[in-house]
Formats: structure tokens, C-alpha cells, sequence
């Protein structure tokens, strides 16, 4: 049976973990727990030298980026996953493609900053977050929260259109992650409010819940982390994230 | 109203685009966009991209942002050669994987280091701290030592035996901080063979055609107007936060 690693504290594993589950496509779930420093071990770096996650092993083949496991299970089963995933349409397929490529840079490296910073800012760093840091990292979801609805959304009940699509999986995802540390991305904007609660509904509600668990419960992460005994060799590691 | 590509050739993937279309011989207007001179900026470059960066296409009503999703349509719309994206399911996802994962990588670790090289000292007039440059040229080494270990490892190309939109994609990105001066090829041979194969399966002219102006950065920015970086000082700076 396909294999999913995943920890669904990271982004990208929940919109495969919610796309895998809605549309019922079998698959073993292989925990990968990031606040020990699993992704270090040997038998991940076996799995995957990249050493993140999501990964997917199907058969003999392994497959990273959540996207490209997201395209790939597309087109694997789509005789079971209906068109509005994933159109076929010139256009449409475009603007999956564009939304796809876009949120790399922008929305999902500003929520997860956002989340880094609250998170593990003063236990990797020995210090407090810097006021201006953290401003600048607030003023960066802003920016591209704005875009999500000005230029992506619109006036649209999905990014796509009428339909749910992939697009809009992978980016609630993202505007979740922030709220590990208590940090609202929706707060004050009704129209991505509504979009979100559309989302919820196609994907249910259940199972939109179930993906952010582990989230909701991660303010206990720093002290995972420090009491992990990888501590040490992660720090170093980790103080990259804030440069 | 032909098809409208708006490229600025220092980009990177707005080389990938350009090389892209000419290999393929689709006919485009080429609406050049200064990124020096802020035209992103401009309102008219509003109507065509809210994003205001570049490449942008523009197909009658249709307007497209990100070169990764304006090739794909060029493939799709002008049924390119299978290799460039090919049907295979483990094939495409293979390119689908390097595109996602350049990004963050070697997309931004080469830029960061065009950024720092050149366009912030020698244009901006602003030293770059020893360590933070060294930093860079760590996080550059580590994402080429990926592209060789895990991209490429023995196979002639990203996708297999023949060149894809992975390969392209690729070249772009490794050629800015030759721009600046790191020659990232020495001292790795398995990448120059690469890209000396990259380079034949694209045609040397093009590719020499849409590098020359990068190639050409180090003598350009002599004669930049400083004064019109001065625009860009504090958001730069504020990459160093």
C-alpha cells in the first residue's frame, strides 16, 4: 500500500493528508515527528536526503514536495477524482499551476515565519523576538493574504471559480499554521472567512479538524523539543531559520 | 492581438520562459519591462499582473503570472514536445518535484547571492558583513550538492535521458551567481557536463542569447544610475532582519 510520511504540524503534509482522505485514496500513514528531529535520523535520510516532509513511497518509488505528490495522485487516480480538483481546461489548469507556483515564496513562507517566530524564536535563539521582526513578519502575511483575496479569490466562492479545487486545499493549509501560536491570519477579513468555511464544508468539516489537531495542540513543541536529547545538534540547525 | 510575454532578461525565470518559447518556436510579442527602472510598478503593468513581477503573459483576455505556470500553458496550448513535460506519471512527477522544490532553494539561495555579490555593494554602495555572505554561499552549496545528489545523481538529465522544463528551470537559476562572479561550476564536474548538455539540447546561440545580459551584470552595473536603486535600499535592508 502507498505510504505517506508525515507529521500534519507541517503544512504541506495536512493538504495531502486532506486531499488523500476526501477523496479516499488508500494510504499508510508513516508518523514522522519534526519536534524530535526525526526528519535527521538515518533511516529518513535513507528515505529522503532532503530530509523533509511530506514524503510518499508508492511501491519502489519515492516522491517529495506535496505538490508533486498532490499531481501525482491526480493523475494516478483520476478516474476517481473528479475534474474541478485538478481542470483540464487550458485556463483553469493555469491557474492552479499559477497559484501553485506563487504561494511558495509568499503565503506559505509568511505563515510559516509567522508560526517559527512564536514557536521557536526564544528557545533557539536565547532571547526575545525582535519587535521589528515580528512586525515585519506580520506585515508580510498581510501582503500576501491581501493578494490571496484581491488577486486569487476575488469575488470568487473558490480560487478556481464555482468549484473547489486543489488550489484552495493547499492554501488554507498555510493561513492555518499561524494559529499554532495563536495568531488569527483570518481575523478582520470576512470574504476569506466565508472562503474558508466553504472549504471546511467541501473537505468536511470532520476531517478539516482531525488535520489540524496536532496543530492546535503544538504550544507544547519547544519543550518537546528541548527535552528531545537532539537538542543540541538541532539548535545550530534551527537558529538558520531566523538567520 | 499575438501573444504577450513581459520579460526582463536579468530575470531568471523570465530566461526560462524566453528560451521556452523561442526552442519552440512560438511566435510572442516581447514586451520588455525594465525591473531597474521599477516599471513593475507602473499602472499599466497593473492591469496585466497584480503580483507585479515578471514573467507575464498576456493571451488575448488572459493573463497568467509565474514562468513555471506560463510553460506549462505554452506546452499545453502548443502541444510541445513530450520530453519538455512528459505524460509518464513518475517522469512528470519528477519534474514536478524539482520545480516545486527550487523555490526555496536553489531559486533563492542563487538570488540571495546575485543580491549580495553585486546589485547591493556595487550598485547600492552597502558592505556585506563577511558572515552573512559566507552564510550564503553555504546555503548556494547546499542546495547544488542537492541538485547533483538527488536531481541529477547518474542520469544525463533531471527527468531521465532526455532535457525537461526541470533542466531549464535549473540552468536559470545556477547562471545568476555566475552573473556575479561565482563560477558554481568549478570544482564540479558532473554538474559542468550537465549544463554543457543543457546548453546542446536548448541550442548554445539561445542560450547565449538570453544569458548575455546577466553574463554581462558585473560591467552593466558600473554605469547603473545609483540613485534609482535608492528606492529599493529599505527593502532590502530589511532582508537582513
Amino acid at each position: 500500500m502507498m505510504e505517506l510520511y508525515l507529521d500534519l504540524i507541517s503544512p504541506p503534509c495536512r493538504s495531502v493528508f486532506l486531499f488523500a482522505r476526501a477523496l479516499r485514496i488508500p494510504f499508510e500513514f508513516k508518523v514522522v515527528d519534526l519536534a524530535t528531529g526525526q526528519q535527521y535520523s538515518k533511516e529518513f535520510g535513507d528515505l529522503s536526503i532532503v530530509r523533509k516532509v511530506p514524503v510518499m513511497k508508492d511501491g519502489g518509488f519515492i516522491l517529495t514536495e506535496s505538490t508533486a505528490i498532490l499531481e501525482y495522485l491526480m493523475q494516478k487516480y483520476s478516474g476517481s477524482v473528479a475534474d474541478h480538483w485538478f481542470p483540464a481546461d487550458l485556463q483553469q489548469r493555469a491557474r492552479v499551476n499559477e497559484y501553485f507556483s506563487w504561494q511558495h515564496m509568499n503565503l506559505r513562507t509568511h505563515c510559516s515565519k509567522v508560526f517559527l517566530l512564536r514557536a521557536l524564536y526564544q528557545i533557539v535563539m536565547d532571547s526575545e523576538i525582535p519587535k521589528e521582526t515580528m512586525d515585519f513578519a506580520v506585515e508580510n502575511v498581510k501582503q500576501s493574504l491581501n493578494l490571496l483575496e484581491e488577486k486569487f479569490l476575488q469575488s470568487k466562492p473558490f480560487i478556481l471559480g464555482d468549484k473547489i479545487s486543489v488550489a484552495d486545499v493547499v492554501a488554507i493549509v498555510e493561513i492555518m499554521q499561524p494559529f499554532g501560536t495563536g495568531f488569527d491570519g483570518f481575523e478582520g477579513r470576512p470574504k476569506l472567512i466565508a472562503w474558508r468555511d466553504r472549504v471546511k464544508k467541501e473537505l468536511g468539516e470532520k476531517l478539516f479538524e482531525e488535520a489540524h489537531e496536532a496543530l492546535m495542540k503544538s504550544s507544547n513543541m519547544p519543550q518537546k523539543l528541548k527535552n528531545s536529547g537532539n537538542f543540541a545538534q538541532l539548535k545550530p540547525i534551527l537558529q538558520k531559520l531566523f538567520h | 492581438m499575438a501573444l504577450e510575454l513581459y520579460l526582463d532578461l536579468f530575470s531568471q525565470p523570465c530566461r526560462s520562459v524566453y528560451i521556452f518559447a523561442k526552442k519552440n518556436n512560438i511566435s510572442f510579442d516581447f514586451k520588455k519591462l525594465s525591473l531597474l527602472d521599477g516599471q513593475q510598478y507602473g499602472e499599466d503593468f497593473g492591469k496585466i499582473s497584480l503580483i507585479r513581477k515578471v514573467p507575464a503573459l498576456r493571451d488575448g483576455d488572459f493573463c497568467l503570472a509565474e514562468s513555471i505556470a506560463i510553460m506549462l500553458y505554452l506546452a499545453e496550448k502548443f502541444k510541445t514536445p513530450d520530453f519538455w513535460y512528459p505524460a509518464d506519471l513518475q517522469q512528470r512527477a519528477r519534474v514536478n518535484e524539482y520545480l516545486s522544490w527550487q523555490h526555496t532553494a536553489i531559486r533563492m539561495h542563487g538570488s540571495e547571492i546575485f543580491c549580495l555579490r553585486l546589485m547591493i555593494p556595487k550598485v547600492m554602495g552597502v558592505e556585506i558583513p563577511e558572515d552573512k555572505m559566507n552564510a550564503a554561499l553555504d546555503d548556494l552549496n547546499s542546495s547544488l550538492k542537492l541538485v547533483e545528489e538527488k536531481f541529477l545523481q547518474d542520469r544525463p538529465f533531471i527527468a531521465g535521458d532526455q532535457i525537461s522544463l526541470a533542466d531549464l528551470v535549473a540552468i536559470v537559476e545556477i547562471m545568476q551567481p555566475v552573473g556575479a562572479g561565482v563560477d558554481v561550476f568549478e570544482g564540479r564536474p558532473k554538474l559542468s557536463a550537465w549544463r554543457d548538455r543543457v546548453q546542446e539540447a536548448i541550442g548554445k546561440e539561445l542560450f547565449d542569447e538570453a544569458h548575455q545580459y546577466i553574463l554581462g551584470a558585473q560591467e552593466s552595473v558600473k554605469s547603473m544610475d545609483s540613485s534609482k536603486m535608492q528606492v529599493f535600499k529599505p527593502k532590502i535592508l530589511r532582508l537582513f532582519m
